[in-house]
């Protein structure tokens, strides 16, 4: 016999789904975009930072030429070879050629110094955009007089105007321009080294073409039909590299500009995915929520004939349907913030970015926005499956919490896949992809974790003893339909996103002041000639001054390692010795002790030698095990000239966090001294004026010699971290706001949980003060535990920075993370009195007859 | 006559902490197509129980549950809920109307999910049968508990049931309204030919309807014909 011999098939209607989906949410319609409300900034932050990175890669494109400035660049260290001189002089229609070097400048009228960027400039650069100036003719003017463009921030500092005299070396020249823009500069590089242009035709009279001076010379190339430059480049470039000599291109630049940018973008689209992902979280628990409320709906429809499927998929199409509305609010919003977008970013920027709306990008914010509120809600949609129609007879959770149900398992793992895909997507990386997830799903773990302990460990250890009010208050943190752990979840990692952005920045600038100290010396002299030395010490003691170190360097290049030449190397990659341990420039000094910065880590120091001996030398030891050097290796320099045989003795841990003079290859006292050489200096001025007189006698008296004021560096670095933590703190706002957002959902849903109970007190006679003290002790609770919970995770990993990255002691800055905890756990307070004075203010019997 | 209902050797436990509890002991009973039939007992003493068995709404422990000839216990609950839909109506002693739902649109969805025509104008005439026509915009929470009971009414006869279970129908409602209810449920169920299956613990009501069996403790006490004609 056939067991079903009259039920009709009946096949899904799609339409009727709608219809229902629709009549069903009618009366629910605010509160679902409140839960979608968590995605919207989410979205917004990816959209804006996707419609920035489409501009920029499009303005890149657009203006990479004005980067460059020429079709062809040649740059190099050194001056170039007779053979290089006659191929650069073989390329090209037009040609222009530039000397860069920091120096001292000192204004005549003020006798102000500083330390800048000169450009020395002979020829018509740049053959693409222009060198912005005030006014507009300087730029070409310049060229022909003496007369140099100023950088107008400099003008600033020193108070300079048109027409004064500024003198470079032993030449004063007319300030003819203010440089409002060279091309391709940042203007956070213009703050950190000022540029001046002059002519070259006057470098040499400046006196600041002596040995030891860093000069970077660069050819500028251009051609009136430039179509064939690349055929050209891969023809030259090898003779170029043979010389270490680089060669720049339009499209080697565009490609380099987009590539850290793009970097720049996928990091910030990384921070906005967070936000998204904790607005999900925030769908999800909410969606949870909304379902139980529904139980009753969804077993009477089932006892009426929905199918399981159709239930699911009743609820499912609100969740789309308010997803997609969630997601075009969010794409709009972007769209917007994206204006701000380069508002934030200027500084570091060398292109000018225009603010075009970018379809793609709203495309696929709209999409994703889609994609992952339903993989979210699905978690616990999957749930309606369940429910039974019984439930119309009895309710009982049951159905939608205690059943183990393996599509959730899928639904987690379509959830962790799309993370790692999306984090692929943005990384290139599969490694640092699933390293992200990983973080992530443990940042999540830690606080889900912590929830859960804590909901446990109230429910055993509740103290009966206390007052109803604090019970009531801490009993709501474990009762049926709490929120404990999306709260702990969403206000935790919001938490642990600022602590964490506070310790990097106390971090940082712990290590700069680190060389503030009195004892420490704060002003740097280099290139001090060796017949300066003693008039520099004189000056120095002349002006109460303390001689802190004169450390002699002497400028040599690597020929052998172990009899072997750099070309050897190059071909045989096994050996791990990198291009640089032959290309670089190595700055060494020579002493018979090692400073308070230096500790031998392997073989032995040998403080003196003499020529007769191959010299025993020491390596740093994070240079020597980068390139796999080995103690007792052989290493042949070529020391201006003269080859230098010599063998690796020691490896020396270096501090490099201390401003002070360190060095990556050591020699002995006994062999050097006769070289060609120059001095650093060090000494400690008290304070600003002293440090002025001192820089004015010195640039006066002795033009080659240049000066880091650590003062100014200490500023300057003060501005660029000011720079970056804005920038960040900027898209860790995506989530914190979405956070907050998260929490008013959430509170506001757990409102419609507590309105019957609420009520239930009240006309049992419980006061609106005390309804008021229970609600605030509980979000008190949940936010102070959250809070802590946060800078605690964000602890260790701050630890491990501090360690391994920047090799310094971690201190947790205690004030701001106190003022953090108190912040995070008021807000929350006032957030949840502030949604929960609905039902203080309503009577009780107004909120009995409505429908909840 | 055909037995529209057929009841063989039911039982149901369920497992708590270890141990097992009998809620239906071994049932048995037939019921004629067309006839009124109650089931009543205490409180606890497993009727509610016995009537979701005996609707689809949950699956025996062992036995067997035949609906309109179709064993209900070899069904997936999908299949179930086709069977309840084709042939089966439901009232509940707390209405149980879709809360987002109005008066017209709950009386509606049976009729929509059978993917019928005209589901509009059929459920204002059920709306009209019960008086309520004048309230088909209404949503259940502007409504009486007697107008949300006969909402439900229409409801359950919008899909021409084959058998009608009614929860305690009068369960919530004040005696005049109840009495009212009970004159529509009967008339109604008159008109359409419909087979009743009452759970209550109100003889009076129970002695309306043609038989009576009694539950007690899980198990069938008695099984007795009222003076009632068929």
């Amino acid at each position: 016999m056939n067991p079903t011999p009259n039920i009709q098939k009946r096949a899904i209607n799609f339409g009727w789904l709608l219809q229902m989906a629709w009549r069903d949410s009618r009366k629910n319609r605010s509160r679902l975009f409140l839960f979608i409300s968590s995605i919207v900034l989410g979205i917004a932050s990816l959209v804006a930072i996707y419609s920035f990175g489409f501009n920029l890669r499009q303005d890149i494109d657009n203006q990479a030429a004005e980067l460059v400035g020429a079709d062809l660049v040649i740059s190099g260290n050194k001056p170039i070879s007779p053979q290089i001189k006659t191929l650069i002089d073989s390329l090209g229609d037009r040609k222009s050629t530039q000397r860069s070097f920091v120096s001292m400048v000192l204004f005549t009228k003020n006798q102000g110094t500083r330390l800048v960027e000169v450009r020395a400039l002979q020829g018509a650069f740049p053959y693409y955009g222009s060198i912005e100036t005030t006014p507009v003719s300087a730029a070409t003017a310049f060229r022909k007089n003496k007369q140099v463009l100023a950088d107008r921030n400099l003008m600033l500092q020193f108070n300079a105007h048109l027409g004064d005299s500024l003198k470079i070396g032993n030449v004063t020249f007319t300030i003819a321009g203010i440089l409002d823009k060279a091309p391709g500069q940042t203007s956070l590089a213009a703050s950190v080294a000022p540029v001046v242009y002059m002519p070259l035709a006057y470098l040499e009279q400046t006196g600041l073409m002596a040995r030891g001076s860093r000069i970077n010379y660069s050819y500028y190339i251009k051609y009136d039909r430039p179509e064939n430059i690349e055929k050209l480049t891969t023809k030259i470039e090898p003779r170029l590299d043979k010389e270490d000599l680089n060669l720049q291109t339009v499209a080697s630049q565009k490609e380099q500009t987009s590539r850290s940018f793009e970097d720049l973008t996928r990091f910030l689209a990384l921070v906005g995915f967070v936000a998204l992902l904790l607005g999900c979280i925030g769908v999800a628990s909410s969606i949870h929520i909304y379902v139980r409320e529904k139980l009753k709906a969804i077993a009477i429809m089932r006892c009426l004939g929905v199918k399981s499927t159709e239930a699911f998929l009743i609820y499912l199409i609100q969740i789309v349907i308010i997803g997609f509305i969630g997601s075009i609010i969010g794409a709009a919003l972007g769209t917007v913030i994206q204006q701000l977008l380069p508002i934030a970013f200027k500084d570091f920027l060398p292109i000018e970015i225009t603010v075009a709306i970018s379809w793609a990008s709203i495309g696929t914010g709209i999409l994703l926005g889609v994609v992952i509120s339903l993989l979210f809600a699905m978690l616990p949609l999957v749930s309606v499956r369940n429910i039974s129609p019984l439930n119309t007879l009895r309710v009982s959770d049951e159905s939608i919490t205690a059943k183990r149900d393996p599509l959730k398992w899928l639904v987690y793992i379509l959830i962790v896949a799309f993370i790692v895909g999306f984090t692929y997507l943005q990384l290139h990386n599969w490694k640092q992809a699933v390293a992200f997830t990983g973080f992530v799903l443990l940042a999540f773990l830690v606080l889900t974790g912590v929830a859960t302990l804590i909901m446990w460990l109230l429910r055993k250890f509740l103290p009966l003893s206390w007052s109803y009010l604090l019970r009531q208050g801490f009993a709501n943190l474990y009762r049926p339909n709490n929120q404990t752990i999306i709260l702990l979840v969403s206000i935790g990692l919001g938490t642990a996103f600022i602590s964490t952005l506070f310790f990097i920045q106390s971090i940082l600038l712990s290590r700069i002041n680190l060389s503030s100290g009195e004892s420490q010396p704060n002003l740097i002299l280099f290139d001090i000639q060796s017949n300066q030395q003693k008039q520099v010490a004189d000056l120095t003691k002349q002006q109460h001054l303390p001689v802190m170190g004169m450390v002699p360097i002497v400028t040599i290049r690597l020929q052998e390692l172990n009899g072997k030449t750099g070309a050897f190397y190059k071909k045989d990659t096994t050996l791990h010795v990198s291009r640089q341990v032959f290309s670089r420039e190595y700055r060494v000094s020579y002493r018979d002790s090692l400073v308070s910065s230096e500790k031998i880590t392997a073989g032995q120091w040998i403080g003196r030698t003499d020529a007769n001996t191959i010299t025993p030398i020491s390596v740093e030891e994070k240079f020597a095990e980068h390139n796999h050097l080995k103690i007792g290796d052989k290493m042949l320099f070529n020391v201006q000239g003269v080859n230098m045989e010599t063998k690796i003795a020691s490896f020396r841990k270096v501090n490099w966090n201390r401003i002070q003079t360190n060095f990556l290859v050591l020699f002995p006292a006994g062999v050097l001294e006769q070289a060609p050489q120059y001095f650093v200096f060090t000494t400690h001025v008290p304070n600003a004026t002293a440090s002025a007189k001192y820089q004015q006698a010195i640039v006066k008296s002795f033009p080659n010699i240049s000066i880091i004021d650590l003062a100014l560096v200490l500023k300057l670095l003060d501005d660029i971290l000011g720079k970056i933590s804005f920038v960040i703190r900027f898209m860790a706002g995506f989530s914190i706001v979405t956070g907050l957002i998260v929490l008013i959902a959430s509170v506001l849903i757990s409102k419609y949980q507590r309105i019957q109970e609420s009520v239930l007190l009240r006309t049992l006679g419980a006061s609106k003060r005390q309804i008021l003290i229970i609600t605030g002790l509980e979000y008190f609770f949940l936010g102070a535990i959250a809070a802590l919970t946060g800078i605690l995770i964000s602890v260790p990993g701050s630890w491990a920075l501090a360690k391994y990255s920047f090799d310094t002691t971690f201190s947790p800055p205690l004030l701001p993370v106190v003022i953090l905890f108190f912040v995070v756990a008021l807000i929350t307070v006032f957030i949840g009195l502030f949604n929960s004075r609905g039902i203080l203010n309503r009577p009780p019997l107004e909120v009995l007859r409505s429908d909840t | 006559m055909n037995n529209i209902l057929k009841i063989e050797n039911l039982s149901k436990t369920y497992k708590s902490a270890g141990n097992t509890l009998t809620v239906l002991n071994n049932i048995n009973f037939l019921v004629e197509e067309g006839s009124t039939f109650s089931i009543v007992g205490p409180s606890g003493s497993g009727k509610t129980t016995l009537l979701g068995l005996c609707a689809g709404l949950d699956r025996s422990t062992s036995g067997l549950v035949e609906l309109n000839n179709i064993r209900l216990d070899n069904l997936s609950e999908d299949e179930r809920a086709q069977v309840r839909n084709q042939y089966v109506g439901f009232i509940f002693q707390n209405f149980q109307l879709l809360p987002t739902l109005t008066a017209l649109e709950n009386v509606m969805v049976p009729l929509e999910l059978r993917g019928e025509k005209n589901t509009r104008s059929r459920s204002m005439d059920l709306l009209e049968k019960v008086g309520l026509a004048n309230r088909s915009h209404h949503y259940p929470t502007q409504l009486s508990g007697g107008e949300q009971q006969r909402i439900s009414l229409a409801r359950a006869f919008s899909n021409q049931p084959k058998i009608l279970f009614a929860d305690e129908p009068t369960g919530n409602l004040d005696a005049e309204t109840s009495e009212k209810m009970v004159k529509l449920l009967f008339d109604l169920n008159r008109e359409n030919g419909t087979t009743l299956i009452l759970v209550t613990h109100d003889m009076e009501l129970a002695s309306k309807t043609q038989r009576i069996i009694r539950i007690k403790g899980g198990n069938l006490i008695s099984d007795e014909r009222t003076a009632v004609s068929v």
